[in-house]
């Protein structure tokens, strides 16, 4: 989008690349900023990190040994230019359970990963525009108290509560789908698709009810300017105002919830793999937290909020684009 | 009854509710029919007039294991938002009384742990910090106060401009009681109706936590660790794990409807800041 602008580097086009420049500089700063957070959160335990990881029983020669394995003999701040070294050469180090190398185990794991949140996305994102547009279209009659009543109830509900229903009803009830979301190389995409059906349901409605909300409330905001009310005078039918007037000004604000919810699909899927077992990273994240082996907690952790700042980047920059103010500056 | 919305039926049962499952969780010990620990039966024994809600997957009363998980949810959830508020406050009052490094410092430091998923730097921390209830509810409750720190220094920040405030500083007092004298009373009313979404969403992060297996440990068991416990008996058909999580999204829908209550009739009282 960046070398898109510089292209087209009119200065009618000048105030919209600054401002994507600077929030996507704004962005790598704070990648940065949380690398430090996310090292500084292993690093908190007063006293012995190697004695909390082994427990009390740890023999003197295992302690000595972890502690040259983590590199707790040198002080903080050279260990984390050091992973940081690592983590920028594409070295995410070995895991401390396991032995394997992180970033091997890791490339799988994030496909999987990405595979179930993009199908996720393909369904929430026009389910919930079409959703928020109904409800706005029927305000205040019992299609919207419905539409919102559900949408309040499932925002209250547990991730795991959605999951097991789906589990309960539609894998052990009537045996359409599989309980547990097993997926290999190999497997081709209709089989893999079968396969992540009731993950992407159960994270489609996590995300759902969120995204819908957000957007009624963009189409209401934009439903109130004195345009609209133009259109509904001139004699247009309610839909017609909604699809020609309303839509296109509320465009820049639900891309923006829509990215916005999209980055909320990082968390629930760490819980919605856990539940499907599915082999993907949030899976990978849970299982060594357990297991207290800290580079891999690092590792991912750092891919997760890497993954959220740049969701949250885009819809910045959606929105900066989809503004037509700064568009056609004056 | 049909104009529900005249009526505040909504927000009776969810007042109804919430009452019942803090008195569940209050006298746990009084009407829970057996032990939290206690062996009574099969595994996965279904629902009967000996255990209404059959046994769990060590053969444990479900209907106990629920009383005795009401009560220590409830406990660390009430604790944690305790927690996030008076620190969440306290810091954002004074980030806005005042102001300068303080400040600057303390709102970066925010943006920075808001900027990614609680869940994500809970994990993170959790990984290497010692599993217990302390260590669990300081996780919480630290957290979450990013999110009430960052509402109190917006609401202070307004108030602190007031004449009533300027006079308060002209007059000579001191920080502590600009804080608590004159932010605190009137920064409470949009405080308030936060605090039951600070406790839902408590409530609803115990459980995750508890359910991944990082929250409370065994043998002691919160709803989300029961749905853990008992998660391996859905694909045989058993409805046990189902139980605990219909028990949280009830707790969270009844706080829910409250909060609404308490949050339209403040706004309508008060001429409706927040």
């Amino acid at each position: 989008m960046l070398a898109e602008g510089l292209t087209l580097a009119s200065p009618l086009m000048s105030p919209i690349v600054k401002l994507v420049a600077q929030r996507i500089a704004l962005g790598i700063l704070l990648l940065l900023a949380v690398s430090v957070l996310i090292f500084a959160g292993t690093q908190i335990l007063p006293g012995d990190v190697a004695q909390a990881i082994l427990g009390q029983s740890a023999t003197p020669e295992s302690l000595a040994n972890l502690r040259e394995q983590l590199g707790l003999n040198q002080p903080a701040y050279i260990r984390y230019f050091h992973w940081l070294g690592g983590v920028l050469t594409g070295d995410l180090g070995t895991a401390m359970s396991s032995g394997q190398d992180i970033a091997t185990s890791i490339k799988g794991r994030l496909w999987n990963t990405l595979f179930l949140a993009f199908w996720a996305a393909i369904v929430a994102i026009p389910l919930a525009i079409t959703l928020g547009l109904i409800a706005v279209r029927y305000r205040n009659g019992w299609v919207d108290k419905l539409i919102s009543g559900v949408a309040l109830a499932s925002t209250s509900f547990p991730e795991f509560f959605i999951g097991y229903l789906l589990v309960f009803y539609f894998a052990v009830q009537h045996q359409w789908f599989p309980a547990i979301s097993t997926v290999y190389d190999g497997m081709s995409l209709g089989e893999r698709l079968q396969a992540i059906v009731l993950p992407a349901a159960a994270l489609t409605l996590v995300v759902l009810a969120h995204m819908m909300r957000m957007t009624r409330a963009a189409i209401l905001n934009v439903m109130q300017s004195a345009y609209v009310e133009t259109a509904e005078l001139k004699g247009l039918s309610a839909f017609a105002v909604i699809r020609k007037h309303a839509f296109p000004n509320a465009i820049a604000p639900i891309i923006n919830v829509v990215m916005l919810n999209l980055a909320y699909l990082v968390v629930g899927v760490v819980v919605v793999e856990v539940i499907f077992v599915y082999p993907g990273m949030g899976q990978y994240l849970v299982d060594h937290v357990t297991k207290r082996d800290v580079p891999v907690v690092q590792a991912v952790g750092l891919i997760f909020a890497a993954v959220y700042i740049s969701l949250n980047i885009i819809a910045d920059i959606a929105a900066i684009v989809a503004n037509p103010r700064l568009r056609h500056p004056k | 009854m049909l104009d529900i919305r005249r009526i505040p039926i909504p927000a009776l049962v969810g007042i109804v509710l919430t009452t019942l499952f803090v008195l569940m969780a209050v006298f746990a010990p009084w009407i829970s029919p057996h032990d939290n620990a206690e062996i009574v039966g099969d595994v996965w024994e279904p629902m009967s007039a000996a255990h209404w809600l059959g046994t769990d997957n060590l053969g444990r009363d479900l209907l106990s294991r629920m009383i005795y998980g009401a009560r220590i949810t409830l406990f660390i959830a009430v604790l944690a938002t305790a927690l996030s508020f008076s620190l969440g406050a306290i810091l954002g009052f004074s980030a806005a009384v005042f102001g300068g490094w303080f400040d600057t410092l303390l709102s970066r430091l925010v943006d920075l742990l808001m900027s990614i998923p609680t869940l994500i730097m809970a994990l993170v921390v959790l990984s290497v910090l010692p599993s217990n209830l302390v260590t669990l509810i300081l996780v919480m409750g630290i957290l979450d106060s990013t999110r009430v720190y960052r509402l109190s220094r917006a609401v202070a920040v307004d108030i602190n401009v007031m004449d009533y405030v300027e006079a308060a500083k002209l007059r000579g007092e001191g920080s502590g009681w600009i804080i608590f004298r004159e932010i605190l009373p009137n920064a409470l009313s949009p405080l308030v109706s936060e605090l039951g979404l600070r406790f839902i969403y408590a409530v609803l992060f115990l459980s995750t936590l508890s359910f991944l297996g990082l929250g409370v440990q065994p043998p002691d068991a919160d709803w989300g660790g029961m749905v853990k416990e008992n998660k391996d008996g859905i694909v045989f058909g058993i409805p046990a794990a189902l139980i605990p999580a219909a028990a949280i999204a009830a707790l969270a829908i009844s706080v829910n409807l409250v909060a609404d209550w308490v949050l339209n009739r403040t706004t309508s009282l008060k001429g409706g800041r927040g």
